[in-house]
């Protein structure tokens, strides 16, 4: 990883020059007028599509209540379309920041897309903040000082989950994930804190459309629970054939398979199923309320995590512009800013960790229909206090 | 592996093979007869499963839902022709696959405009909805072996009316002799047209049982599209024997692969090895399988004879 | 004249439809017509002085130029040899996986980078022609597209290579030990350079004696084959040099991306690829080109325009289609 911490370097170190220039263009009418250029870039179109529509809608409820403005500034947010496709994500955000000249990134619903943009962006000297993918390598070693998560590490959730069903004293459980790096990296979160068995592994590929071959063996091997990982229209399939097949006794540990962006498609199908999360809409407090509730009076429908996700950063980046006195162009001092501004959050328990990765409460959650037949999911217990992710201990983030 | 579970898991794979012969049935007949590749046939699947869940919620049944989608799509399937297909019957293959890759993306980015691209939620078959007992332990969802018997139902009724009955003579004549059979005073033009849109209704039925068991969401006909064309390439084009013979193998194969390739593997490599290729393996497995056929039998198992 | 019925035409066309494959009676072009892929060519070379040479611009272009480079060594086999592969993007995506994974071995000289992602393009797509080539016609772009997807599915089972998340590259390929290819400038050039190699090429070999033989074999292989030529072996070095062609891509567009991950190798792409050639005129080497800028420049276009620009880009396609059966290419000889 030599090569990575040396290009952070240098780019750390461009930065430091870059505040004179910035100063210089934005000195010209005294202040005020210069504006925050925000690019969100989230997954809009395409099968990813319904996370990202809970995304933007958090952030636009944010802006909202902001009245388009950020720490006192103008604001400008462009909405960006990464379809789901790496190549055309890279191709998007240099366009931003090479032509629009964007101050901030943020967004980011699936992990591939940010492992894509992280470094074009981040050695533009933007400063990059992830409302949802948290993948471990930039948590760890690759950890970035224009970085930020204000979602979780991916695998403290599945952490969560595995310690619940070690809590729960499950002997055997049965393991169904995706074929690919975030299914595997959920299996390794699961087991870092489950200790009992785990009956089998299996594998689908992320395009899996039937499930009806997996649930066959997961019947035929009558687990003690099974822990599942299904994003999206994977989720949406499994939890109603889950259902058809007659699986309702074995209980269900899952992680990003129901959640208020899945529940609608899902409905009673998914009643029961638990999942992990840092958030759910009825979390306790008075800021978490007036949010879901404003969200569905201007959406119409029940907010997910990756919502509360995105307003959280907006109104951390409009604290950290306020602490900055709406100056932009010291990187350094705007990067401090972020890191330990206080601002309202949904969560009662958000702090930014050294690898700027939030250090919070984690719960169990289970989904459940309100009175007016919507359906969310509702926290159950705490399960982990303050925690910090497994990488964070490998990073050396330059100061 | 217990016998149960491989008797589950052949139902899962004749069940997906029907869902598949439901959507090749009409390719292929289009392709032969008409010699006419439509990439835009797996959006017919989508908009069947789109219209079934939208008129059954509308009119809170599912089985009302599954009815008027049948009308429905065939009424598409012949605007479809009308509007773009029939002014691509004279060019050849490659501008029919641009043109028809066009109407996929029109539509696709259309439903998404229309419905959002959310999964929708679809409503359940009233009575159907549960499982049924194999064993004391093992169930099997009733709707799954409800869509094994329509399909069942169809394949003859299908095959009896293109190799049976005059109207299906008249296909057959008009793709390989289409001069003589309009100098015969036939309206090949009516007649084509006919032919696509029973083929439309067939991939919007298929979709509309797919409904309550996948998720139906914009782009759901892409992958189902491919699947279809490796059926019929592996049946041989033209021919309704060989779309059943072929989708059924290539719903089993797919199936019993992916159950089967983890645990055979494992008995030559570490566990975790075993797992991964088996499930990158079982991935392929459908494409091997038809390289293997396009090898041996380029014409496909059952070659429709062409003049 | 009036009109023409549809079924009329329908009719007229039945007779003499399978002619000729693809609409492309002659690939070889007079002198004359050179002038546009030379004209072409020019204005890329201006292009970054002429106000297009901000860094987003760069950017465009660069991946226009790449994809222009696949779709002539594409065009080479669709026009040239009558062959449509809908599995050429495996070609692009393992030219890109060379790159990624002499890069995780800590290899980066473009002397070493390029000849090996060639070499295992070109590998690649002479074993999977050498299988293909036993069929034709229809059943030769499904099996293409079959080994594509094999070659989709394995790359997604690389898990050193972050299986289907990609892989981002820690640096650009060096050549003579600089970073040439770091500079948005001077990997503009350098794509443009190779361009115009490719096109060269291609078109000298087509101008050949074996490009004569390919180009028969692709009309008339009956009168080919009793002329003594058998078509397979020219069209096997056909494929095979579609193929290192779109290695060679495949290892500019990792380099222009920084980033490579199985998105590369998928059906969609291998059709988009198909869409270039059939959209800028598939009679042409140079339509190639004009159809992978065209492509390129409109799908950016659009999507700045509107939220839902797919419902402009679809229809856009199928009147492309009905309206210039020569593609863009043979917009400037309708009237001849």
């Amino acid at each position: 990883m030599h090569r990575r911490t040396l290009l952070g370097a240098t780019a750390a170190t461009l930065a430091g020059l870059a505040p004179a220039v910035v100063r210089a263009q934005g000195s010209g009418p005294q202040g005020g007028t210069a504006g925050v250029k925000v690019a969100f870039l989230a997954t809009l179109s395409g099968p990813g599509a319904a996370l990202g529509t809970h995304m933007r809608d958090g952030w636009l409820t944010a802006m909202a209540q902001l009245g388009n403005t950020l720490g006192g500034l103008p604001a400008e947010t462009l909405m960006i379309d990464d379809e789901l496709k790496p190549e055309t994500a890279v191709t998007k955000a240099r366009a931003a920041i090479e032509r629009d000249k964007v101050d901030f990134v943020v967004g980011l619903v699936f992990s591939n897309i940010l492992g894509a943009v992280a470094r074009p962006v981040t050695e533009s000297g933007t400063f990059l903040l992830s409302a949802n993918a948290g993948p471990s390598p930039l948590a760890g070693k690759g950890c970035n000082p224009f970085f930020f998560a204000t979602s979780y590490q991916n695998d403290q959730n599945h952490a969560t989950m595995g310690q619940v069903a070690q809590e729960e004293g499950y002997k055997r459980v049965f393991v169904l994930v995706p074929n690919y790096q975030a299914g595997k990296d959920a299996v390794a979160g699961f087991r870092s804190r489950f200790k009992g068995e785990i009956v089998d592994e299996l594998y689908v590929p992320l395009s899996q459309l039937d499930f009806a071959a997996e649930l066959a063996k997961i019947a035929d091997a009558k687990p003690d629970a099974l822990f599942t990982f299904m994003p999206g229209a994977l989720g949406v399939n499994l939890v109603r054939q889950y259902h058809q097949a007659g699986l309702g006794r074995i209980p269900v540990l899952s992680t990003f398979t129901v959640d208020e962006s899945t529940l609608p498609a899902q409905g009673d199908a998914a009643l029961g199923f638990f999942t992990a999360s840092d958030w759910a809409p009825n979390l306790p407090g008075e800021r978490n309320t007036q949010f879901v509730k404003a969200f569905e009076a201007a959406h119409g429908y029940v907010p997910a995590s990756y919502a509360a996700h995105a307003y959280d950063t907006a109104f951390l980046l409009d604290a950290a512009i306020k602490a900055r006195g709406g100056k932009l162009g010291d990187k350094p001092a705007l990067r401090a800013a972020i890191e330990t501004v206080s601002f309202p959050s949904v969560r009662p328990s958000f702090k930014f960790g050294k690898n700027h990765f939030p250090v919070q409460d984690f719960y169990l959650c289970k989904v459940a229909k309100r009175p007016d037949g919507k359906f969310q999911t509702e926290i159950v217990r705490k399960v982990l206090t303050e925690d910090v992710d497994a990488y964070a201990a490998e990073c050396r983030m330059p100061a | 592996m217990t016998s149960t579970l491989l008797l589950v898991q052949v139902l899962n794979g004749l069940q997906f093979g029907v869902l598949l012969f439901l959507v090749s049935a009409g390719l292929t007949l289009v392709f032969g007869v008409m010699d006419f590749i439509n990439l835009a046939h797996g959006v017919q699947y989508m908009l069947g499963a789109y219209l079934a869940a939208s008129i059954g919620t509308a009119l809170g049944s599912f089985w009302a839902g599954l009815v008027l989608a049948l009308p429905a799509s065939l009424a598409i399937g012949l605007a479809l022709e009308w509007l773009v297909f029939r002014h691509l019957y004279d060019r050849d293959h490659l501008s029919q696959v641009l043109a028809t890759f066009g109407v996929i993306l029109t539509l696709d980015e259309a439903t998404r405009a229309l419905w959002g691209s959310a999964p929708l939620n679809v409503p359940q078959p009233a009575g159907l909805s549960g499982g049924i007992m194999l064993t004391s332990s093992l169930g099997y969802p009733a709707w799954r072996l409800a869509i094994i018997a329509a399909g069942l139902l169809v394949a003859p009724l299908l095959w009896w009316l293109v190799e049976r009955t005059r109207s299906g003579m008249l296909v057959r004549a008009g793709s390989t002799h289409r001069a003589i059979v309009s100098a015969l005073g036939v309206d090949i033009g009516r007649l084509f047209a006919l032919v696509f849109a029973i083929g439309a209704m067939l991939a919007g039925f298929a979709g509309a049982l797919a409904g309550p068991v996948y998720a139906v969401a914009p782009g759901m006909g892409d992958t189902v599209l491919i699947l279809a064309f490796v059926v019929i390439v592996i049946g041989g084009v033209g021919s309704i024997r060989g779309a059943i013979i072929a989708s059924l193998l290539v719903g089993l194969v797919d199936t019993l692969g992916r159950a089967l390739l983890p645990d055979l593997l494992r008995l030559a490599l570490a566990p975790a090895a075993a797992r991964q290729t088996g499930a990158a393996l079982a991935s392929m497995l459908v494409y091997v399988a038809m390289a293997g056929f396009l090898c041996l039998r380029p014409a496909g198992l059952f070659p429709v004879r062409r003049a | 004249m009036p009109p023409e019925s549809p079924l009329r035409r329908w009719k007229l066309a039945g007779a003499t439809r399978r002619v000729g494959t693809c609409g492309a009676p002659r690939m070889r072009p007079p002198l004359r017509e050179k002038a546009l892929p030379v004209l072409v060519l020019a204005v890329l070379a201006a292009a970054p002085f002429l106000g297009f040479g901000d860094g987003f611009a760069l950017t465009l272009l660069a991946r226009g130029m790449i994809l222009g480079m696949a779709a002539i060594g594409l065009a080479l086999l669709v026009g040239g040899a009558g062959l449509a592969s809908l599995g050429h993007a495996a070609t692009l995506g393992i030219g890109a996986y060379a790159v990624a994974s002499l890069d995780a071995v800590g290899i980066d000289r473009a002397g070493i980078v390029f000849p090996v992602a060639i070499a295992a393009a070109a590998l690649f797509a002479a074993v999977t022609g050498a299988v293909s080539l036993r069929t034709s016609g229809v059943h030769f772009i499904m099996i293409t597209l079959a080994f594509g997807q094999m070659a989709f599915f394995t790359a997604a089972s690389l898990s050193t290579l972050g299986g289907d998340d990609g892989y981002t590259l820690y640096a650009r390929t060096t050549l003579f030990g600089a970073r040439l290819l770091q500079d948005r400038l001077a990997f503009h050039f350098v794509c443009l350079g190779l361009l115009a190699a490719v096109w060269l090429l291609c078109s000298a070999v087509l101008d050949s004696r074996f490009g004569r033989v390919l180009q028969a074999a692709r009309d008339n292989p009956l009168r080919v084959r009793a002329l003594g030529f058998s078509p397979y072996p020219y069209r096997l070095v056909a494929c095979t040099l579609a193929g290192g062609i779109g290695g060679l891509a495949g290892a500019l567009l990792a380099n222009a991306t920084e980033f490579v991950s199985p998105a590369t190798l998928a059906w969609t792409r291998s059709g988009e690829l198909l869409f270039m050639v059939i959209l800028g005129g598939v009679g042409r080497l140079y339509g190639g080109l004009l159809g992978a800028l065209a492509f390129v420049l409109l799908e950016e276009w659009l999507s700045h325009l509107m939220t839902y620009w797919r419902l402009a880009f679809g229809p856009l396609l199928i009147l492309a289609v009905l309206f210039l059966p020569g593609g863009l290419a043979g917009l400037r000889r309708r009237d001849g």
